[in-house]
C-alpha cells in the first residue's frame, strides 16, 4: 500500500504546537464573545424594529434578517473582508487595509451582524409569545410605548428565549471557525497550521475536536445556571 | 458595473455548478442517513440509542470547517490512496448534515401520536398500509417546512468546502478576484445568487408550514 500512517499525538502537546492550539482557543473565544456582545444588543434592536406599529422599521428589520439569513456566513465574511474598505472609495480604502489585525475585526464585526439576524428571529418569536392582553395591561397602568417596550415586553421577551439564545451562543464560537479562511488563528487555523509544519493533520484537529467539546460542554454548563435564575416562573423550561 | 462578473461568468457558473452538485449528494446522502439517525434516537434499544445519541451531540458541537478538514485528513489513511477533495467533501456534509436532519426525523416521528395509529388500526388497515397512508405522509407533512430549511443551510454550507481548495462558487470567486481585484461586484454577485435561491427556499418552507397550520397539522 505504501501508505501506513504513523500516529504521533505528541504535537498535541509537544512545543511549540500545543501552545499554538491554545493561542488559537483563546482568540475563539475573544471573537466569540466580542462578536455576541455586538450580535445580541444589535439583535435585540433588529428584532424590536419588527413588532413596533411602524410599517418602514417593521420593513429596515425584515430586509435585515432576510439579506443576513439567506447568504453564506463564508459570502459575507469575504464580502466584508475583501469589499468592504473599498465602498470607502480607493484613498480611505487603501488606508483600512493596512490596519494591524483588521482580519480579527472585521471577523467578529461580520459574525456579530449575522449572529443579530438569527437573535432578532428569536426575540421576534418572543414577542409572539406573549399575549395582546398583556402589551394592554401595560399600556393601561399609563406608561408610554418606549416605556413599555424598555421595561416589560422586551426584558419579559428575553426571558422567554434564553434557550434558544444558549443555542446561538454555542453556534458563535462554531461559526469563529470560518474566520481562519481570512487569516485569523483561531483554534481551527492553528490545528491546519500544525498540519502545514508537521503532517500530522489528523491528530491536530482531534485534538481541536476535543476542545471544541469542552467548549461546548462548558457553555452548556454555564448557560444552565443563567436559565434556571432567570426563567420566568410557572413557565415550562427546557426539557 | 459587473464587467468582471460578465468576463469570467463561465468559469464563476462552472463553480455554481460544483456547488449544487455537492448540494444534492450532500442532501440525499444526509436526509438518508438523517432518517436513519432519527430512527436511532427514538430506539429502546440502548445499544442503538446511546452510540446514536453521542454521535449526534459529539458532530453538533464541532464546526463543520473542522469536520471537513479531520476528514480530509482522515480518509486518505482509510482508503490507502488520497482522495480527491469533492469525495471527501461529499462524506464530511453527509456525515456532518444527517445530525440535523436527525434531528427533524426524531421530532417528526415523536409527533405522530399513538391514537392516530390507533384510529387507522380501527378502521381495518394493515401496519403497513398504516404506515404507506397515514404515518409517512402525516409525519414527512409535519417535517417538509424544517427539512426545506435545513436544506438551505446545507446549500450555504456547501461553500466551507472552499477550505480543502475544492473549486466551487466561492473558492472561485476568489480565484477571480486575486486576478481581477474586484472584490465588490465579485462577492456581491455571489452574495446575490445564494440570495435568490436560499430565499426562494425559506418562501417555500414558509408556504409548507403555513398550510400545514390551515389543515391543523403543525
Amino acid at each position: 500500500m505504501g501508505f501506513a500512517y504513523d500516529f504521533d499525538w505528541g504535537v498535541l502537546w509537544r512545543q511549540p504546537y500545543g501552545i499554538w492550539l491554545l493561542q488559537g482557543l483563546w482568540l475563539t473565544i475573544k471573537i466569540g464573545f466580542v462578536a455576541w456582545i455586538v450580535a445580541f444588543f444589535l439583535g435585540i434592536f433588529i428584532g424590536t424594529l419588527r413588532v413596533t406599529p411602524w410599517r418602514w422599521l417593521r420593513f429596515i428589520s425584515t430586509a435585515y434578517t432576510e439579506i443576513f439569513r439567506n447568504i453564506p456566513f463564508l459570502v459575507q465574511l469575504f464580502f466584508w473582508y475583501y469589499a468592504g474598505p473599498m465602498i470607502f472609495g480607493e484613498s480611505l480604502g487603501r488606508q483600512i487595509n493596512q490596519i494591524v489585525g483588521l482580519n480579527f475585526y472585521v471577523a467578529i464585526l461580520a459574525l456579530g451582524l449575522y449572529t443579530a439576524s438569527r437573535v432578532a428571529e428569536h426575540m421576534r418569536a418572543g414577542f409572539a409569545s406573549i399575549s395582546r392582553d398583556q402589551y394592554q395591561a401595560v399600556l393601561s397602568t399609563g406608561m408610554t410605548q418606549y416605556k413599555m417596550y424598555r421595561h416589560v415586553i422586551v426584558p419579559y421577551a428575553l426571558r422567554i428565549i434564553i434557550p434558544p439564545l444558549t443555542t446561538e451562543f454555542l453556534t458563535i464560537f462554531k461559526n469563529s471557525s470560518v474566520a481562519m479562511t481570512i487569516g485569523v488563528a483561531e483554534l481551527t487555523f492553528m490545528s491546519y497550521r500544525i498540519d502545514a509544519e508537521t503532517f500530522h493533520g489528523l491528530e491536530a484537529t482531534s485534538g481541536a475536536m476535543l476542545i471544541y467539546l469542552i467548549l461546548g460542554l462548558t457553555v452548556v454548563r454555564v448557560m444552565g445556571v443563567i436559565e434556571t435564575r432567570f426563567k420566568i416562573p410557572g413557565m415550562i423550561g427546557r426539557e | 458595473m459587473f464587467d468582471a462578473v460578465a468576463r469570467n461568468i463561465t468559469f464563476l457558473l462552472g463553480g455554481f455548478a460544483v456547488t449544487l452538485e455537492l448540494t444534492f449528494f450532500a442532501l440525499t446522502g444526509g436526509i438518508a442517513l438523517g432518517a436513519l439517525v432519527g430512527l436511532g434516537r427514538i430506539s429502546t434499544n440502548k445499544w442503538i440509542y446511546q452510540p446514536v445519541t453521542l454521535y449526534v451531540n459529539f458532530i453538533r458541537n464541532m464546526p463543520l470547517i473542522l469536520v471537513i478538514f479531520w476528514f480530509y485528513f482522515v480518509m486518505p489513511i482509510i482508503a490507502g490512496r488520497p482522495l480527491n477533495p469533492f469525495l471527501s467533501a461529499v462524506i464530511s456534509f453527509i456525515i456532518f448534515e444527517a445530525t440535523y436532519f436527525g434531528e427533524i426525523f426524531r421530532a417528526g416521528y415523536q409527533s405522530i401520536s399513538k391514537d392516530l395509529t390507533s384510529a387507522a388500526y380501527s378502521t381495518g388497515m394493515t401496519y403497513s398500509q398504516t404506515a404507506r397512508y397515514i404515518l409517512i405522509p402525516v409525519a414527512f407533512r409535519r417535517m417538509l417546512p424544517s427539512l426545506i430549511t435545513q436544506s438551505i443551510v446545507t446549500f450555504q454550507d456547501t461553500s466551507l468546502a472552499f477550505v480543502i481548495g475544492l473549486q466551487e462558487f466561492v473558492r472561485r470567486t476568489s480565484i477571480v478576484d486575486n486576478l481581477e481585484v474586484r472584490s465588490i461586484q465579485l462577492f456581491g454577485f455571489v452574495a446575490i445568487i445564494f440570495f435568490i435561491f436560499c430565499f426562494i427556499g425559506s418562501k417555500i418552507s414558509r408556504h409548507f408550514e403555513e398550510k400545514g397550520r390551515k389543515l391543523g397539522m403543525i
